[in-house]
């Protein structure tokens, strides 16, 4: 029997480290979400499809801007010294994710407006000349336009990976050391990404073409995990057990049933039978998909955070 | 330019705690936190037990995850000897260094800011040992410049076998217990 005791009983780190609570997973969902946005109606407006008054690419821009401030407001919530947020637009640290992801914020709102402003809605364009102004420079200048949507595919892509190596990069935590968090959160974010518009979306091709992506995504998902799981399971002892804790462990049973069974198989099976026209397109399935996305923040944040190194010494 | 280093000597350690005490009434540790443990491992079944006692606390590596995550630069090497410290002014409490130090050894301080050891930095500069070494009845704990190879740190480890706490991380601690 090899035994610990500590006297140690520190605030946030005893008898788990548990110092990031809902905060940053809903950040971290949001994020996600934004991400796959971005990519979404960046490919759409790359494409020409923001001619049409209702291609999903004139108001997603609004929607991802009030999507990522949401979750921006969480990360504000989560952080201890909230009078010293501003010390992350002081400086650039290279080797710190978080760092990257400061500034990468910070680029993606212009990036958001810009898309916006390429065929804003035709009130505001009534309502404020400058607005028009714009609008009409960006008609004017079709290359440009197709820059913007490539640049915010781009920005989106970074802002996906950036959510889970932001996770990947912490040594500590053995669920989280590996770089396909980064994957596995981009292909989910866009998966949200791609429900949520498949839900919204006014035209019944976007539907129909963000309904066949969604099941993409949702396959090349169970695939990384696949991947991120075998990573796990060939590394050492405490990689092993943390992937144990999602797979057989305390988190088991939230892994398996909402986050696969809810979140991923049976959307993917509703979505399956629809692009095949067997049954209608309802909001059933992107709503488990959205809430297997959010689940799935949870899982890992919480799980990572329990999973840790073994200080004892003796049993070596 | 030197390197400090702590040697613990666990078949010294009797795990009085004075190492504890000392730091919190030498920095002011807030109630309830501590910046520096005691750990009691026990192996075995009886009457066949081994017990190792250890003092633990921030292992100030040459490869620390902590000052690599910090998004501000808080957490830094300072240029005495390599301590890793935290700025006060700069850090905004995101605890990133929390979640990637393999040895929990941080802690929030109430007032907002990631707060752990720091080798008594304000007793070293004037040539002091940190508070937990000058307090230690049973004399098990060393600091100085490993370095130099005329420190006391330095024959230890020459002489004596010893193990650092989760090697494998690879984050080349430097609090070095002598077994």
């Amino acid at each position: 029997m090899n035994e610990l005791y500590s006297t140690r009983n520190n605030n946030l780190i005893d008898p788990y480290v548990h110092v990031w609570g809902w905060e940053i997973p809903v950040y971290l969902f949001l994020g996600g979400l934004v991400a796959g946005m971005m990519i979404i109606s960046g490919y759409f407006i790359f494409n020409g499809r923001y001619k049409e008054e209702k291609c999903s690419c004139n108001f997603l821009p609004i929607i991802s801007i009030i999507a990522l401030s949401l979750g921006m407001f969480a990360l504000f919530l989560d952080i201890e010294y909230k009078v010293h947020v501003w010390r992350f637009y002081t400086t650039f640290q290279i080797t710190s994710p978080m760092s990257w992801g400061s500034w990468i914020l910070i680029i993606v709102y212009p990036a958001l407006a810009a898309m916006f402003l390429i065929n804003p809605n035709n009130m505001l364009k009534e309502k404020i000349p400058y607005i028009k102004k714009i609008s009409e420079f960006f008609s004017k200048h079709p290359y440009l336009v197709k820059n913007i949507g490539i640049g915010n595919m781009i920005l989106g892509g970074m802002l996906g990976i950036y959510t889970g190596i932001l996770l990947s990069s912490l040594v500590a935590r053995p669920l989280w050391n590996s770089s396909i968090l980064g994957m596995l959160f981009l292909v989910s974010g866009l998966s949200s990404a791609a429900a949520f518009v498949h839900m919204i979306a006014k035209d019944r091709y976007e539907r129909e073409l963000l309904a066949k992506a969604d099941n993409s995504f949702l396959v090349i998902e169970l695939f990384i995990f696949l991947l991120f799981f075998i990573g796990l399971f060939t590394a050492t002892q405490v990689h092993i057990d943390a992937a144990n804790l999602m797979l057989s462990g305390s988190y088991a049973p939230v892994f398996w049933v909402f986050v696969i069974g809810l979140g991923i198989v049976i959307p993917l099976f509703i979505q399956s039978l629809a692009v095949n026209h067997k049954i209608q397109h309802t909001p059933v399935a992107p709503i488990l998909v959205i809430l297997g996305g959010l689940l799935l923040r949870f899982v890992i944040v919480e799980a990572g955070q329990y999973s840790k190194w073994i200080t004892t010494t003796l049993a070596k | 330019m030197a390197r400090y280093a702590m040697v613990i000597d666990t078949k010294k350690c009797v795990g009085c705690m004075d190492c504890v005490v000392a730091c919190k009434t030498e920095n002011n540790v807030p109630e309830s936190f501590n910046r520096d443990w005691i750990n009691f491992e026990s192996i075995g079944k009886f009457p066949e037990l081994h017990l190792e006692i250890r003092s633990e606390r921030c292992n100030h590596c040459e490869n620390p995850p902590c000052v690599h995550c910090c998004p501000t630069g808080a957490s830094h090497f300072s240029k005495l000897g390599g301590i890793i410290l935290v700025h006060h002014d700069l850090c905004t409490g995101c605890k990133a260094c929390l979640a990637s130090c393999p040895y929990d050894a941080r802690f929030i301080n109430p007032e907002g800011y990631a707060d752990k050891c720091t080798f008594c930095t304000h007793r070293v500069e004037k040539g002091m040992n940190p508070a937990c070494v000058s307090v230690c009845p049973t004399h098990c704990m060393y600091f100085g410049d490993i370095e130099d190879q005329q420190n006391q740190v330095s024959k230890l480890l020459a002489s004596r076998k010893y193990i650092t706490l989760i090697p494998e991380a690879g984050t080349k601690p430097h609090v070095y217990y002598l077994i």
